[in-house]
């Protein structure tokens, strides 16, 4: 650790604070860097070293450019990793940096206690550094070009994951390459009996024929479906091109990368309103309660007041602050639960205190089991809306300016999750690997009233087929009317099916 | 463990380029790059440069916002074309994209014999000087080498001490170096046949050319004449958009281009550029006849290079440029082009500048 003598003092007392506060982190390491140094590691997406590729020169054009023009400025970056790495700027002022690094503590709680980053890689750094070096030698051995132009077609499938599988209690196993995998057992199985054992009289009763006929239908179904992918349709496309695209051994290589650090890094997509509310409160907390000095406290209101602006946007710090004070505050007076609900009394309502005090508890608990989705889902109330003035709006597609639609809640609500749901991508499914019977590969984009952006999907299909060698289709729908677009040698057509 | 992103900046610079590259005609032809520039840099919108990904169409763009929902003027600045990238080019490597894409060879400039400005620079060695120019590294090292070779040094016990003979000084040498200036003269026609679709080609080709000159050059100077029925000298701003009518008579803008030649830029030591625009219509045969005669006794002896561009328009006959073209077969230091509209102005450029002159 560098920091100077001042700060890691400040730093011990902010560490047994949030100890005492009940956080519970991994040892966090900070590190003091200038700007350009922290424009270099967030352009790395926080990582000292990661595998050469151009998007990151981009990444960091585009930093140097906003923070030496004063448009934005990183205040704080740290990495979900054993032990945590954070990063100060070395010309922040005291007061900032207490703030970082009380901030800082607020995620690494989060990184360490909540379901969805569960199966996290917690010894990434070392990963992405074993990473960087196998990229070059893959580039020493093959060149610089082909393996740019294969990193650029998976770095484009990056985003097509599965991310219900974040929580689930155990993580699903890492892709095999194709030669490596077992060979499925190929024996049919035998149709199963889905007679419940009864006496004759009775069996009519227990095992209605119509019943029957459907569960046999039904279990046709599923072996139809199972013989076309097996294991049903998936999402984590990265990890069905490495099971079965056929790729060299070095292709095999980068796009097991690629899919590694996707998924390191998809759990902070899916929480980042949580994770930086939950930040927020408790960087609020132990500011205010142990570490600030009288003579701090113009500068701390500053720069929070920054960092919580908003505008007519949303601003996910704000929201996810607000609904972790929100439901402290209605645990602490017992304002929920199916009694509150009924209620619709507006002065009994505004009243209502039952002195629960359970408030501290109930935002520990729903920091571990919830991502945005089921979190906002969960705690986004009516009166949340209303005393927020939450709106749906839209861009008039002639004039360009955003239109109000709507104040109505449920409208609200919906609109929020549809923005944020599957990480905020749209849901692409592969269902056929032999599509046609003859190697195709089928995806399905999962309409839910939003179309995709047609340009951008043809050029992701290319990318696709290119991996897959082999034609790719996706099926969605533009305005309401099915379309087929088929990625084949290098070109992509569009046609719209009959269904 | 810092340093490699430089890497992947270079990289992402490269891929930059080639993508403007290969779209350098739409940028010419659109003239989109005009009034972009600033201080010797220009900002280039590079549409796409990032990797494709399943997302949503964000034209209709709708979301969640909150607060009073009024006052939403003034927020064109988030509008959701966050696709396009801008990227800072300087001018001079637009001009060396030019260049490649055009193949255009560097321009041998004339009088490089002539004019030559002297710099100082300390890079020489004397064996004397004044001790405060003295040079401690090298001083040293003959030191070091004298002790070898008469088998005096010790590397036990490392000690160095130079003698008179061994003192080395720093010296200045005097390197000159040949300076070439050059001055652009852009004359347009801006008789009431030519639209606003002409002026714009005309602007779109005059920047470009200035691009790839001022890259050749390091001291240019641009001189911008309008004329119809009579020429007269004017500002960059007046010349691209001012609008006149009347008749035409080209040979007034020749004559004072020649007057401003031999009163400003007459020493011999000037590369002289003038280009010409219009759309070919002359007000008589006999005006045509003293344009030519202007041209092969006077302006073209002294200039590297004679352009007129021909921009076509609906009013326009071109009989200009064939009589430029029958009056003057042969001669090396005039170019004519003919410029059909926008698509063709890259194709001019390459006429005008092709030879290298």
């Amino acid at each position: 650790m560098n920091l100077p003598p001042s700060l890691a003092s400040v730093e011990e007392r902010i560490r047994e604070s949030a100890k005492a506060h009940g956080l519970k982190c991994f040892d966090t390491i900070f590190e003091m860097v200038d700007e350009e140094q922290l424009d270099e590691i967030a352009a790395y997406g926080g990582f000292p070293t990661r595998y050469p590729h151009w998007r990151h020169g981009m990444e960091f054009e585009r930093l140097r450019k906003s923070s030496r023009w004063g448009i934005s400025k990183i205040y704080e970056l740290v990495i979900n990793n054993d032990p945590c790495y954070a990063y100060l700027l070395a010309s922040n002022s005291l007061t900032d940096n207490k703030l970082v690094m009380a901030h800082v503590y607020g995620h690494c709680d989060f990184f360490r206690n909540n379901a969805w980053f569960r199966h996290s890689e917690r010894k990434m750094m070392d990963r992405m550094a074993n990473h960087a070096v196998r990229v070059r030698r893959i580039i020493d051995r093959h060149g610089q070009e082909a393996v740019e132009a294969f990193l650029d077609r998976a770095l484009s499938l990056e985003n097509l994951l599965d991310y219900r599988q974040l929580c689930e209690a155990s993580a699903p196993p890492r892709p095999q390459p194709r030669h490596l995998a077992e060979d499925g057992d190929d024996t049919p199985e035998r149709a199963p009996n889905f007679r419940l054992r009864s006496r004759d009289y009775m069996d009519e009763f227990i095992n209605p024929p119509e019943y029957m006929e459907k569960r046999r239908r039904q279990h046709v179904a599923e072996q139809e479906a199972e013989k076309r992918l097996p294991g049903g349709p998936r999402r984590d496309l990265l990890a069905l091109l490495l099971e079965h695209a056929p790729l060299e051994r070095w292709e095999w290589e980068l796009l097991n990368i690629v899919h590694e650090e996707a998924l390191y890094f998809a759990p902070q997509r899916v929480t980042k309103i949580m994770n930086e509310g939950w930040a927020s409160y408790w960087h609020r907390r132990l500011m205010v309660e142990d570490v600030l000095t009288d003579a701090e406290l113009v500068d701390y209101a500053d720069t929070v007041a920054g960092t919580l602006a908003e505008g007519n946007t949303l601003n996910p710090y704000k929201l996810g602050l607000e609904l972790f004070l929100d439901i402290e505050a209605r645990w602490n007076s017992g304002r929920h639960g199916p009694a509150f609900d009924a209620c619709d009394e507006m002065a009994q309502r505004e009243a209502w205190d039952k002195q629960e005090n359970r408030g501290l508890e109930q935002i520990f608990l729903s920091r571990a089991v919830h991502d945005d989705v089921t979190f906002l889902d969960a705690y986004l109330t009516e009166e949340f809306c209303h005393r927020h003035q939450l709106f749906v709006y839209r861009r008039d597609p002639r004039t360009h300016k955003k239109e109000l639609v709507t104040r109505e809640f449920s409208k609200v609500k919906e609109e929020l999750l549809n923005n944020i749901a599957n990480g905020g991508a749209p849901i692409i499914e592969a269902v056929d690997l032999n599509h046609g019977n003859r190697g195709d590969l089928l995806l399905t984009h999962r309409h839910m009233g939003r179309d995709l952006r047609p340009d951008f999907a043809e050029a992701t299909l290319l990318n696709m087929a290119a991996i897959w060698k082999r034609p790719v289709v996706l099926e969605s729908s533009v305005e309401d009317k099915l379309v087929r677009w088929v990625a084949c040698d290098g070109k992509v057509t569009m046609d719209h099916p009959s269904s | 463990m810092l340093g490699r992103i430089e890497t992947d900046h270079r990289r992402f610079r490269q891929i930059v380029h080639g993508t403007i590259r290969r779209d350098l005609k739409r940028y010419v032809s659109k003239g989109e790059l005009l009034g972009r520039s600033s201080g010797g840099t220009i900002s280039i919108p590079v549409p796409q440069i990032d990797l494709p990904h399943f997302t949503f169409g964000s034209t209709e763009g709708s979301g969640v916002g909150r607060g009073e929902g009024e006052g939403e003027e003034g927020e064109a600045g988030e509008a959701e074309g966050q696709h396009v990238l801008e990227v800072e080019v300087g001018l001079d490597e637009l001009a060396r994209i030019l260049g490649e894409e055009l193949e255009l060879p560097d321009i041998r400039p004339r009088g490089e014999a002539d004019i030559v400005s002297e710099h100082a620079r300390w890079s020489g060695i004397r064996r004397v000087g004044p001790e405060s120019l003295r040079h401690f590294k090298r001083t040293y090292r003959e030191a070091l080498k004298r002790q070898i070779s008469l088998g005096q040094f010790d590397p036990a016990h490392p000690v160095v001490i130079p003698v008179r003979d061994d003192r080395r000084y720093r010296s200045s040498q005097v390197k000159r170096r040949p300076e070439s200036r050059a001055v652009i003269i852009h004359m347009m026609d801006v008789s009431g046949s030519m639209g606003t679709e002409q002026k714009e080609i005309v602007r779109i080709e005059a920047f470009w050319i200035d691009t790839w000159l001022r890259h050749q050059y390091k001291a240019i100077q641009t001189v911008y004449i309008v004329h119809d029925a009579v020429a007269r000298e004017v500002s960059q701003h007046d010349f691209y958009h001012l609008r006149e009518s009347g008749g035409t008579k080209i040979s007034s803008a020749y004559q004072l281009c020649l007057d401003t030649i031999r009163t400003r830029f007459g020493s011999g030591d000037w590369n002289i550029y003038p280009f010409h625009f219009s759309d070919g219509d002359n007000w008589s045969s006999k005006d045509t006849a003293g344009c030519v005669e202007l041209l092969r006794a006077n302006l073209l002896p002294q200039c590297n290079l004679f352009c007129y561009g021909q921009v076509r328009s609906a009013y326009g006959s071109g009989q200009f440029k064939r009589d430029l073209d029958q009056a003057l077969p042969g001669e090396e230091r005039l170019v004519t082009s003919a410029i059909a509209d926008r698509d063709g102005i890259l194709g001019s450029i390459r006429d005008f500048l092709g030879k290298g002159r």
